[in-house]
């Protein structure tokens, strides 16, 4: 395991450092440390079963949900350790949001109440009205268009592409400062999926994205970054060009070149 | 070639033993319904649904039990429901491992299958003696509403387990607290679920003597109840003591006094079920 | 990222887990009125006039205490009931389960559970008004209040509990094994006899010992067609309607009847829940 730091030059956002996850007595992630960037867009890697999802999970601290699980070392936001005792997962949570793998938009809510959900459910108070809040939102989310004649309808009436970005749209109206992307276009077809990654670029201007992606393709697409994950540890992190065209580590390239996957 | 081309002798003799088994209770209810209309219903009118019981078979009305079922239940399900509902989503949705969760869940199981009567004697004992309620309409409350708990903490576990599992995530990962998210993203999706279980729970209260009869809640009363301290009956009472009764019209009146209970109870369970199919659908 | 976690969720989450609590509070009642009131019986009556003596007269002027006539009474009609239960309820299931079409399904699986909304007192009445009078004219020496006639009705009156518990026991059976059974040429009836059934019987055994406990613990049905010592519930909703005074031997006989009663039905509960 060895000490990667990603190579641009912005300010680093989250630093993670010898980060150890369990389920149970079993270690799913070892020893991972690794800087990621803000405002850009970091791809997490690696074949089924390495551990991407348990470390963006960590990341929130929607890890130690699982009955049994935890994890040890250290997860730095903004120079604070987000695992101090002192801190509130519930408040951390708002500051890293989450979108998952299976869009999940709230059944008995409409449109409109899904955008606002993340803000009602935490009782913030609003500073402009929430019809400004909900018009923004969806345009960052690039739904707006298709949907404003339809905020009423309920969450679960639009497409699974559209369920999707209005997941998204949730997660941005609670303002968090980073984006965690477990897969999100696992469950959506190529045209919906171009539309994320579209959405993607737009996002990075002012939001920290880190995206676990089964597909390289999509992560050199879409990523500045790439960090390739093997049976639970960090093996390489770098720019996406550089990992995908001179990787430094005979795994990666194996990994990259479908000797395994 | 169909399946049906190749079915043996045996298979039609199963067939038709199966269809005589489920119709035979169907058979036996259909009975009992056409017997208890046509014997209650030159009996049922206006005059005894409005009136109280009287020593004289043809006036015998319902009034009083009827009223005293409706407060009975009602204060039944004020009892049972938020206790039940409460006690469903803490398991549901808080402590769900751990050795207190599951001795409580034994615990339930072990109370759903207590027979009713024994509620009524716990309810002597504790309600009408130890608390000194005496035989009052709160007595029989609160027994019944420990008789109905288990049925509704059941039915709202069940209701909460079929919420799935990526709401609850999606909820916390907006940074929600566990109540916030409990409240607004998984009761809305289970509340049809628990409502079934309360209706459920409600009808099998309103049917229930056998706990009334050993807490002592008298069987002839002339007025309605007065208040939560005063004694009362309950409709399915008053059926029994006209049943008990060797006259033919009491008869009358304990078979009119059947219908109006099973119509009752038809609608209550019915609505239940089709709450339920509902809430099923719209789940999947 | 401040730490304090509102005052208000630990509130809520305490009151949500005493209303659990109350749950337990609800079955310590019930042990502690049982033993409280047994152990006072048993203070003055010796536990060999319990279970040695065959006459069961605690009203009596010269009490006697024999146990066994009502337990035998509970015996015999809910043997009755699950002799009614057991292939009615068991066919319909077989019926529901595997022989039904997905159309006949949808309608008559609400119609039975409906069956089972039917309050006790209908069916009790049911016993006495038609059903004995029914019998007599088979058995004209039956007395009018006898354990027969509920004893049957009760059996109606588990079936719908026992056929749903025995379908879903049925439907727990892998399709596999159905499959694996048709395509070595059996008959759908060799498969369901020789492979469903038998896979199924854990679930059936217990399907059974919860209905059995339900026939058991049934009182109104007896009550009024069974006459008022015949059965141990029936006792306990006489001595209820009476005027028994508290405190007395007699009135502790009530406690002592459920606390066996009890005994009984956790038992057979039990069974169900671990079958062999």
């Amino acid at each position: 395991m060895s000490v990667v730091t990603p190579s641009s030059e912005r300010a680093r956002l989250l630093s993670i450092a010898g980060l150890n996850a369990y389920f149970g007595p079993t270690q799913v992630l070892r020893g991972v440390t690794l800087e990621i960037a803000a405002r850009r867009v970091t791809a997490v890697i690696g074949p089924s079963g390495c551990g991407k999802s348990t470390f963006i999970r960590c990341l929130n601290r929607m890890h130690e949900l699982v009955s049994g699980a935890r994890c040890e070392g250290t997860v730095r936001l903004d120079g604070a350790d987000i695992y101090a005792p002192s801190v509130d997962p519930v408040a951390l949570r708002r500051r890293v949001g989450m979108v998952f793998q299976k869009p999940n938009p709230f059944p008995t809510m409409s449109v409109r109440e899904n955008v606002l959900a993340g803000l009602r459910l935490t009782q913030r108070r609003l500073a402009e009205p929430e019809d400004a809040v909900v018009e923004r939102t969806l345009r960052r989310a690039a739904l707006w268009d298709e949907v404003k004649d339809r905020l009423a309808a309920p969450g679960v009436s639009l497409s699974v592409g559209q369920q999707q970005r209005l997941c998204i749209a949730r997660a941005l109206a609670v303002e968090p400062e980073v984006l965690l992307m477990d897969e999100p276009c696992a469950s959506l077809d190529p045209i919906a999926t171009a539309h994320i990654e579209d959405l993607l670029s737009t996002l990075k201007a002012t939001y920290t994205i880190v995206m676990v992606t089964h597909s390289m393709q999509q992560a050199a697409r879409v990523s500045d970054e790439t960090a390739f994950f093997l049976s639970g540890e960090l093996i390489e992190a770098t720019r996406t060009d550089a990992l995908f065209t001179a990787p430094r580590d005979r795994r990666t390239e194996d990994y990259i070149t479908g000797k395994f996957g | 070639m169909s399946a049906r081309a190749s079915s043996s002798r045996g298979e039609r003799v199963l067939r038709a033993a199966c269809l005589v088994a489920v119709a035979a209770p169907l058979f036996a209810l259909t009975a009992l319904i056409v017997g208890v209309v046509a014997q209650g219903a030159p009996h049922l009118d206006l005059d005894f649904l409005l009136s109280g019981p009287s020593r004289f078979a043809d006036r015998a009305g319902l009034y009083p039990a009827a009223i005293g079922s409706l407060m009975l239940i009602g204060l039944t399900a004020a009892l049972a429901v938020p206790v039940g509902v409460g006690a469903a989503i803490y398991l549901q949705e808080y402590g769900v491992q751990g050795r207190w969760a599951r001795l409580v869940e034994a615990n339930i199981a072990t109370l759903a299958g207590v027979p009713s009567v024994l509620y009524g004697l716990v309810g002597l004992e504790v309600f009408v003696r130890a608390l000194g309620l005496g035989r009052s309409l709160a007595a029989g409350a609160l027994t019944l509403a420990m008789l109905a708990l288990p049925i509704v903490i059941i039915a709202a576990r069940e209701a909460l387990r079929a919420v799935p599992h990526e709401l609850r995530e999606a909820g916390l990962a907006l940074g929600a607290t566990r109540w916030q998210m409990v409240w607004q993203v998984v009761l809305p999706v289970a509340a049809p679920g628990i409502l079934t279980g309360i209706i459920l729970a409600t009808s099998r209260a309103l049917g229930e003597a056998a706990p009334l009869l050993v807490l002592g809640a008298v069987v002839f009363a002339s007025d309605p109840p007065a208040g939560w301290s005063s004694p009362f009956t309950a409709l399915p009472l008053q059926v029994f003591q006209w049943a008990s009764r060797p006259q033919e019209a009491f008869a009358q009146a304990a078979a009119a006094g059947i219908v109006v209970l099973m119509v009752t109870l038809l609608l209550l369970n019915a609505t239940a079920i089709a709450l339920r199919d509902r809430a099923r659908r719209r789940g999947a | 990222m401040s730490a304090v976690r509102p005052r208000v969720e630990r509130i809520i989450e305490a009151g949500l887990g005493a209303s659990a609590g109350l749950s337990i509070a609800a079955t310590a009642l019930l042990v502690v009125t049982m033993t409280v009131e047994v152990t006072r019986f048993f203070a003055e009556v010796t536990p060999a006039q319990v279970l040695v003596d065959t006459v069961w007269a605690p009203l009596f002027a010269a009490p006697r205490y024999g146990l066994w006539p009502l337990v035998l009474g509970t015996a015999v009609t809910t043997m009755l009931a699950v002799a009614v239960a057991l292939p009615l309820g068991l066919l319909s299931a077989v019926f529901i389960a595997e022989l039904a079409s997905p159309r006949t399904r949808r309608w008559l699986k609400p119609t039975l559970e409906l069956l089972a909304g039917v309050p006790t007192i209908a069916y009790g009445f049911f016993a006495l008004t038609v059903v004995t009078p029914a019998l007599q004219r088979v058995l004209p020496d039956l007395p009018g209040l006898n354990t027969l006639s509920p004893g049957l009705v009760l059996g109606v009156m588990i079936t719908p509990l026992f056929g749903s518990l025995a379908e879903d026991a049925l439907v727990a059976v892998p399709n596999a094994l159905r499959e694996a059974s048709l395509a070595l040429g059996a008959t759908r009836l060799r498969a369901l006899a020789l492979v469903v059934l038998p896979a199924a019987r854990p679930g059936l055994q217990s399907a059974l010992a919860l209905a059995a406990s339900r026939a058991m613990g049934e009182t109104m049905i007896v009550a009024i067609a069974a006459g008022p010592s015949a059965t141990m519930t029936a006792y306990i909703a006489q001595v209820g309607l009476g005027d028994v005074p508290a405190g007395t031997v007699a009135f502790r006989t009530l406690f002592v009847v459920g606390a066996a009663l009890f005994a009984l039905t956790l038992g057979l509960n039990q069974l169900a829940r671990r079958p062999r």
